[in-house]
């Protein structure tokens, strides 16, 4: 089901012309015959939860802003997509820039901000242009600028670009970063709804949670909360990525089974050269991982649907989280050990060093992993790791640090086994890998050609 | 004018009344004694001050009167503000203790324990906190972090490897001086303290940031290796100064000023920041008018030094958790600088290993 992406192929889309041949930015147009209020109520009716990682129901953060007598509002978009397996906003705002405009305008009007702020990842500076080029057509077509389309409404969007921290994509680290600091997250409370960008309220929201305002606009709150299962509504863009034949962007309505994502010719396509499904971390690098067998099936036995509920099934000890949607797949090939010791090392090097746990505790896991993967590592090493990241999660200032303290926790819980095999065999271990063990059984035989 | 209300809290069992808006940490303070969480970066003068090195950290086994249900994580006592009827576990809870512990731990796994070299000691708000919350070994078997030296001036000397990162002189020099010229450059764990460029840090204030620091990381270069801190007396002094109070701290052998600080309260805050001219260039008895000795209360290593007038913190210890902790060996107990009946600025030496096989 298309809802974001439907125009995505048509030739020329990202330029405004097409896009408003389209049908582009008519929910600009039913915005404005409506109150701020009005738009927050159908926000809330859709149901839309924030595609940023937590998943927060993005009309009750709206309507959490506070509107003090006098003092400026700000809507800032978080475009600082760093996360590892995550490229879904990339896709989005590269094609389809008009649509994240139109949300932003639609949204900033909602909330009365008049000076909203995209602040983009670092390395995206071609995103930029794009991104720039959008609003100056947006601007001359009167969709943006002084008093758009005699409302009396005023907004100017600006793009900021990030110096290249996956930590300022922290919504309070990307307020410090965007007030031109460093980029250290706040300590909350004061939350940004109340004191955000230059201690005035604010909304930082995720490009597709904007953009998703659009379709929620023109089809209206309660059609679109329609679309998908229970509490996840509308569509997800799930960005793919290792061993599948075809990974990319994908949106989906959140009605698939796993199996149907990874295996059906639609979505993934299967796995190259017939081999097998070990494990995947479903939703962006800072989500646990979970082998083949609790991936398609929950504990319970039954099958697992690519939504927010029926992916945390099980909590941490047996699910995982839907998170930003980067969809990372390995197959048997892969090592676990490994890429426990490339996600460690990435969060040791983004740890904004604030806080004590975080900034000494992601480099003291990585040296630890590192030993290990590399036929130096010690039976006890495994329990220490475990304690380590137990001292980490929850006890720092910002989500980073269980973000670091997840992917170990659940590497450790799921494939002990294979630690334990480096461990026992460092020469082996530096010429093959571990392969599949019990955790992949009963084997699953992939059922389209 | 309404009266400030004030509210009910419970700390490890102590119920006391502190006004609205008073911190989990401050209310503790009020109390004393152990339920005081440690604190390594908060500063109470120090407006943003705290929340990062996570020592203080409690749990909130009831979050109010009105809500009383526990907060989901531990949080940190000293950026969060009491509500009435709130319940805190400190030293009752094992999460707390277990979580301090593995603070403690990382705060000390990067930390080069040169202690034996270093001007701090003895007064190193590390030491107490590893002391007192710490365990006696390290897990730890990687090198330690190492930085390359900075010069930044000929009156503070940085040894960034020594640095808990509490971002304490940092806050100083923003709200002390005119222009910051230090800070925090990098990220994660090879963040560090330094100036534009290495420039050096000149300004009339920013001698403060020795008495801010926790740590050994900054230190006052013209007592560098002059005297362990521990066999100086503190005596409190003042002059007429221009530019601050005067009110200070001299720290003394017989006649000779070893150093200047600022006048510390008992949990090792300044009181009064002084200037440079008292601190670096007053070193002499004639520059001051002399008040007495300083009244040291804090728990620290120093005040085991039974400094005149040491005032020892309420012990609560039993009460709360039931059960009276034993010092295996009170290291204080065995040098001369902690006898009472021992004039400090008569012994002549620093300690010698005979004098711990003396039978005391
Ligand atoms: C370390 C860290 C990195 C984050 N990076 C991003 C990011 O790149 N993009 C994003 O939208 N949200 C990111 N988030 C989540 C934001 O803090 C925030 O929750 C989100 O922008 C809210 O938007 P939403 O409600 O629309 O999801 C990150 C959070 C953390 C802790
Ligand atoms: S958890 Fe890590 S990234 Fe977040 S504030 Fe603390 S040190 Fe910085
Ligand atoms: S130098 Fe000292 S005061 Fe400054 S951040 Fe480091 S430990 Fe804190
Ligand atoms: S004193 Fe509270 S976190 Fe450091």
């Amino acid at each position: 089901m298309k809802v974001l992406l439907e125009h995505a192929h048509v030739e020329g889309i990202r330029y405004y012309d097409t896009y408003r041949k389209n049908g582009g930015y008519r929910a600009v147009e039913k915005a404005f015959k409506m109150t701020p209020d009005e738009i927050v109520e159908e926000v809330k009716k859709s149901g839309l939860r924030g595609r940023g990682g937590a998943g927060f129901p993005t009309g009750m953060k709206w309507s959490f802003l506070a509107k003090p007598e006098g003092v400026p509002r700000h809507l800032v978009c978080n475009a600082d997509e760093s996360e590892p397996g995550t490229f879904k906003d990339r896709y989005l705002m590269e094609f389809l820039p008009h649509l994240l405009i139109e949300g932003l305008i639609v949204s900033s009007f909602a909330l009365g901000s008049n000076a909203t702020y995209i602040y983009i990842r670092g390395e995206y500076a071609w995103i930029v242009d794009i991104l720039e080029q959008a609003i100056a057509e947006a601007k001359n077509n009167g969709w943006l600028g002084k008093n758009i389309l005699n409302t009396g409404f005023d907004c100017e969007i600006y793009v900021q670009r990030g110096g290249g921290a996956y930590i300022c994509g922290e919504e309070t680290a990307l307020i410090e970063s965007l007030e031109g600091k460093r980029g250290n997250p706040r300590i909350k409370p004061p939350f940004p709804a109340i004191q955000g960008v230059w201690m005035r309220p604010t909304v930082v929201n995720n490009v597709e949670t904007l953009a998703a305002v659009v379709p929620i606009l023109n089809m209206g709150g309660e059609e679109y909360a329609k679309i998908g299962v229970g509490k996840s509504t509308g569509t997800k863009l799930l960005s793919v990525c290792g061993n599948v034949n075809k990974p990319g962007v994908y949106e989906i309505d959140m009605t698939q089974s796993v199996e149907e994502f990874i295996f059906s010719d639609e979505y993934c396509g299967g796995i190259p050269k017939g081999k097998r499904l070990k494990a995947s971390i479903p939703g962006g690098s800072s989500v646990p991982i979970v082998p083949a067998n609790l991936l398609l099936k929950t504990a319970k036995g039954e099958t697992r649907y690519m939504n927010y509920e029926s992916l945390a099934d099980g909590g941490f000890a047996t699910g995982t989280m839907m998170g930003s949607g980067g969809f990372i797949v390995m197959d048997e090939d892969q090592c676990v050990v490994r890429h426990t010791m490339t996600l460690a090392r990435f969060y040791n090097h983004e740890s904004c060093g604030q806080c004590s746990p975080c900034r000494e505790g992601t480099g003291w896991m990585y040296k630890i992993l590192k030993n290990i993967e590399y036929g130096k590592g010690k039976m006890s090493d495994i329990d220490l790791l475990w304690d380590i990241q137990r001292k980490i999660e929850g006890n720092t200032i910002c989500p980073l640090g269980d973000a670091a303290a997840w992917p170990v926790a659940a590497a450790i819980r799921h494939f002990r086994d294979e630690f334990e095999w480096h461990v026992l065999n460092p020469d082996e271990s530096q010429r093959r890998n571990f392969g599949l063990a019990h955790y992949a059984d009963p084997i699953h035989v992939p059922t389209t050609a | 004018m309404s009266e400030q209300p004030k509210f009910k809290v419970t700390i490890d069992n102590i119920t006391i009344e502190v006004p609205a808006g008073t911190t989990i940490l401050n209310a503790a303070r009020m109390v004393g004694g152990e339920v005081t969480p440690p604190a390594m970066c908060y500063y109470s003068k120090l407006e943003g001050s705290g929340g990062k090195c996570r020592t203080c950290l409690v749990e909130v086994s009831k979050g109010s009167e009105k809500d009383p249900r526990p907060m989901p994580k531990l949080v940190a006592s000293c950026r969060t503000t009491v509500m009435d009827g709130m319940e805190v576990k400190n030293i009752t809870s094992e999460k707390v203790l277990d979580a301090r512990k593995g603070v403690v731990e990382m705060l000390l796994i990067n930390h080069p324990l040169d202690c034996p070299v270093c001007d701090q000691a003895g007064e190193c708000h590390l030491q107490d906190l590893s002391y007192e919350h710490g365990t006696s070994g390290t897990r730890y078997e990687f090198d330690r972090r190492t930085f390359e030296k900075e010069d930044i001036g000929d009156y503070i000397s940085l040894h960034m490897t020594r640095c808990i990162l509490c971002y304490r002189c940092v806050f100083t020099a923003e709200q002390l001086t005119q222009r910051r010229e230090h800070g925090i450059l990098e990220r994660g764990d090879h963040a560090e303290i330094s100036t534009l460029l290495g420039k050096s840090l000149d300004n009339e204030f920013i001698g403060n940031v020795i008495d801010v620091c926790p740590v050994g990381a900054l230190t006052d270069k013209t007592f560098r290796f002059k005297n362990r801190v521990w066999f100086t007396k503190p005596v409190d002094a003042h002059c007429s100064c221009t530019k601050c109070s005067g009110k200070v701290r001299l720290w003394m052998r017989g006649d000779e000023v070893f150093r200047v600080t600022a006048r510390k309260d008992k949990w090792g805050e300044v009181e009064e920041f002084i200037c440079n001219d008292c601190r670096f260039h007053r070193k002499s008895v004639s520059d001051w008018t002399i008040e007495g000795p300083s009244k040291i209360d804090r728990h620290s290593v120093i005040s085991q030094g039974h400094y005149v007038g040491t005032k020892k913190q309420p012990v609560y210890i039993d009460k709360v958790i039931g059960k009276d902790p034993k010092l295996l060996m009170d290291i204080h107990k065995v040098s001369d600088v902690n006898r009472q009946e021992i004039e400090l600025s008569k012994i002549d030496g620093p300690a010698h290993s005979d004098d711990f096989k003396k039978d005391r």
